[in-house]
């Protein structure tokens, strides 16, 4: 047994008795794996649930494409062991810290570079496990590829913030590491920026993430290794070495970039790709083929979610600034009370990170 | 439409939409007793095909105030019952709502009504390199709203995804005929993710009105390599060899060979007759990446024991390759009677062990079982075929696919790839969940209608029913009551 899998423990027991606690007391429950997201959404009240005890990969089979692993997994843990598999998780979730686990890398629902070239963290479940808030155990979807019996409450899960249930084992669909790898950087306005990207991801192109920031244009190709090449050839520009590239994705998607650097609020403002560039004071980061834009700064919320709308999307307040309000975009009245119907027909005492998502849910 | 409350409720309807667009007389109504699922029937009491999102919201509203029961249908090819009518209730075809309202090249999207064929999304947009890639075999007659509705594959979703992973925004009705509109042009929307929830919900929580599905550019290239094996678990090896190599095939089929012989004999696609399986694989995308796998799938395919390899050398012998596999189903239609197509998932390298329990449980009930299968991603179609002209048949085929749906839940997989529920595997539905489970579906959809009136019976039972199923189901192929009609 090495140091890893002697903390493995299915605490599930436990847990569950904790929920039924809080619900017969109507006790609001914070749940928390490292508190590595701690940042996003808005604070909740509420009585500590540590579900990082609740920890280890249950099942793995990179023949199968999956792996099974409870919710307080590291999400290290998991990365080490579809890397000596010669895998990955297609989302290239970001961890925002040493200790983020696979329950929060999914209640989060945040992916990083390879997202709109791959697909999204909630694309990649194929299955959970969770305590819904009658302390019931309860699995949806399972490990295999297709599976449409019942309704996708798997899925949902994926961003729900915690407000649906405590996640107890998530099953990922895992991918094959691409062969071969190259970024590349090019000169750029952002308008250039937007225009190219756009135009590329029109094209049968191996493009697998994409940045523009300060003048600069990064590029990521992934696949076969003539593929590569070909479309390196192609789309020109400055190649980085793999130790930088490496690094350059790494900075991007733990927002350990300058850009993100400092205490002023970070905006993110997510668009239709083609979007032409927002105007707004200052400097802007975008990534996702023109889809996810970054703002920093103290605007003014209801004009830059007039603005996100417009661009067929929506803004957050990502981290910092004034959070006691709304920091995702408040929803039109008809879905905001039918989200309300949903929350309660999983939480009928509304215990589960009560206001983390949106006030009243 | 012989009583009072059917013709008042029609009067009620006819406030918000046309006469013309109400469907009342059995001569008009009979063309919608079933969909692709043709062992179960009912005639609705009324049919109406709005030709507006407005008209089909008073639809809505009126059924919701009077409490009649309301089933959504797109072209009706779904194979699970899953828009059969209700006795008591209203059709609401979206066969109306088919032009597509806008492509944006830019952004790769195309915003289209429910009622527009999945094929037509692609035509539209390939004059842009651009196409729609979920692509079920019914895809010249399916349309997209349906498509959602099932969150429907198809033989390239084991690289391109499901439906779900397609789409990026909806605009749906619900019960009251209140509209909502989900998601715009962004990859993601605030809030619980209802987009996901949305697809494959069978017509269980809301009416879709409009879907905006993404485009993605063509593949340079696209080539078929054809396996020819002697031995079903031999083919079933290279399936795991290939994925287990890391490459991930635009498509990785198998057919058995009663399915090849059928497609053979209907379209002459140049199928081995002898063989006892054979697996298509397509490799797509830049010529030097299909080239570099090409060369690897051809190797892994030899090694895992094929007797021939044959790769498609110009476009139009890839379609041919592909022509036998995608009209497996009327293929099979020529030599059977009837055929009651399954649609279970598996864990791949359960394949050969699964595939020995159908041939036997096919013995036992004296029904011949051919095999067709998305094998890359463990989507079984196990095609039973009888004659329904014979109650007794028709009930044995029904009991070998109940067990066949039974044998995937047991090995670790699943009662519907790609299908849906319905109304057909709804029994099977307390197999793969628990009773917990059921009542939070349960409570999941009143969240959305809750008089239960979207839909009501199909995707998920009542746990009265399984109380029911359960008492009556049977092993061993013993019937203990044969005489009694059950489903």
């Amino acid at each position: 047994m090495n140091a890893q899998t002697s903390l493995n423990r299915d605490l599930t027991e436990d847990l569950r008795r904790r929920v039924l606690d809080a619900a017969e007391t109507r006790t609001p429950l914070a749940i928390r794996g490292s508190g590595s997201k701690e940042f996003y959404g808005r604070g909740v009240r509420g009585e500590l649930l540590d579900v990082s005890g609740h920890r280890g990969i249950v099942s793995y089979e990179p023949t199968e494409l999956y792996l099974t692993a409870r919710a307080g997994t590291p999400l290290a843990e998991i990365d080490a062991a579809l890397t000596d598999s010669g895998q990955m998780l297609g989302c290239e979730p970001p961890a925002f810290g040493p200790g983020a686990t696979v329950g929060g890398t999914v209640a989060a629902g945040l992916s990083g570079p390879r997202r709109p070239y791959a697909g999204s963290v909630r694309d990649y479940v194929l299955g959970v496990k969770v305590l819904n808030g009658r302390g019931e155990v309860l699995r949806f979807g399972g490990q295999v590829m297709k599976n449409v019996a019942g309704y996708d409450v798997s899925r949902l899960m994926a961003g729900a913030l915690g407000g649906l249930g405590v996640l107890l084992e998530v099953s990922f669909k895992v991918l094959p590491r691409p062969v071969a790898e190259c970024t590349l950087v090019q000169e750029a306005t952002q308008a250039e920026a937007i225009e190219r990207l756009n135009r590329w991801a029109g094209q049968p192109l191996p493009l697998s993430a994409s940045a523009w920031d300060d003048g600069r244009l990064s590029v990521r190709l992934s696949g076969a290794a003539a593929a590569v090449e070909a479309a390196a050839h192609t789309l020109g520009g400055e190649r980085l070495d793999p130790v930088a590239a490496e690094a350059v994705w790494a900075a991007l998607r733990e927002q350990t970039h300058a850009f993100f650097a400092g205490d002023e609020p970070l905006w993110r403002l997510s668009v239709a790709p083609a979007s032409a560039a927002l105007a707004l004071p200052g400097a802007q980061l975008i990534e996702w083929g023109g889809a996810q834009r970054w703002w920093r700064g103290d605007g003014e919320a209801a004009g830059l979610r007039a603005r996100a709308a417009a661009a067929g999307g929506h803004a957050t307040l990502f981290r910092g600034g004034e959070r006691s309000g709304e920091v995702f975009q408040p929803l039109a009245p008809g879905l905001a009370k039918l989200q309300a119907e949903l929350k309660r027909s999983f939480d009928p005492h509304g215990i589960f990170n009560p206001g983390r998502l949106y006030a009243g849910l | 439409m012989t009583d009072d409350a059917t013709r008042a409720l029609r009067d009620a309807i006819a406030r918000g939409v046309p006469e013309r667009l109400i469907l009342a007389d059995i001569e008009d109504l009979r063309p919608y007793e079933c969909d692709g699922l043709t062992a179960y029937r009912t005639v609705p009491r009324l049919v109406v095909l709005p030709e507006t999102a407005e008209q089909a919201a008073h639809v809505l509203a009126t059924c919701h105030e009077r409490g009649v029961p309301v089933v959504a249908r797109g072209a009706g090819t779904g194979l699970s019952g899953g828009a059969m009518p209700h006795a008591d209730g209203v059709v609401l075809s979206l066969a109306k709502f088919n032009r597509i309202l806008g492509i944006d090249p830019q952004n790769r999207t195309a915003r289209v009504q429910p009622g527009v064929r999945n094929v037509a999304i692609s035509q539209a947009a390939a004059p842009l390199g651009l196409y729609y890639a979920p692509d079920p075999s019914s895809q010249i007659a399916c349309t997209i709203g349906g498509n959602v509705a099932e969150n429907a594959g198809g033989v390239h979703c084991l690289k391109y995804g499901l439906t779900v992973h397609n789409i990026v925004a909806l605009d749906v009705l619900t019960i009251t005929g209140e509209r909502l509109t989900i998601g715009a042009g962004a990859l993601d929307q605030p809030g619980y993710d209802l987009l996901a929830l949305l697809t494959g919900s069978e017509g269980m929580l809301a009416v879709i009105v409009e879907v905006t599905v993404k485009l993605l550019p063509k593949p340079q290239v696209a080539q078929v390599v054809m396996g020819v094996y002697d031995r079903v678990d031999a083919a079933g090896v290279a399936v795991g060899r290939i994925i287990a190599a890391g490459i991930t095939p635009g498509g990785l089929e198998m057919m058995d060979n009663g399915c090849i012989r059928a497609a053979e004999d209907y379209l002459h696609a140049g199928y081995p007759v002898e063989a006892a399986a054979i697996l298509l694989c397509e490799l797509d995308g830049t010529a030097e990446e299909v080239a570099e796998d090409l060369a690897r799938v051809e190797a892994l395919m030899r090694d895992a024991g094929a007797s021939d390899i044959r790769i498609s050398q110009s476009e139009e012998e890839r379609l041919r390759f592909w022509a036998g596999r995608k009209a497996a189903f009327p293929a099979v239609g020529r030599i059977s009677p009837d055929y009651y197509c399954m649609d279970g998932t598996i864990p791949r390298k359960e394949l050969p062990n699964v595939l020995n329990r159908i041939e036997a449980l096919s013995q036992r009930y004296g029904l011949p079982v051919v095999n067709v299968f998305h094998a890359g991603d463990g989507n079984l179609h196990p095609l039973i075929l009888f004659n329904g002209g014979d109650p007794a048949q028709l009930h044995r085929a029904e009991q070998l696919g109940g067990e066949i749906l039974e044998l995937c839940v047991e090995v670790g997989g699943a009662i519907t790839g790609e299908h849906g529920v319905g109304f057909e595997k709804i029994n099977q539905m307390c197999s793969q969940f628990a009773k917990d489970e059921l009542v939070q579906f349960h409570a999941l959809k009143a969240a959305f209608d809750p008089k239960g009136l979207l839909n009501p019976g199909k995707a998920v039972p009542t746990l009265a029913r399984c109380a029911e199923y359960g008492a009556m189901r049977i092993s061993h192929g013993e019937l203990p009551f044969p005489e009694l009609e059950r489903f």
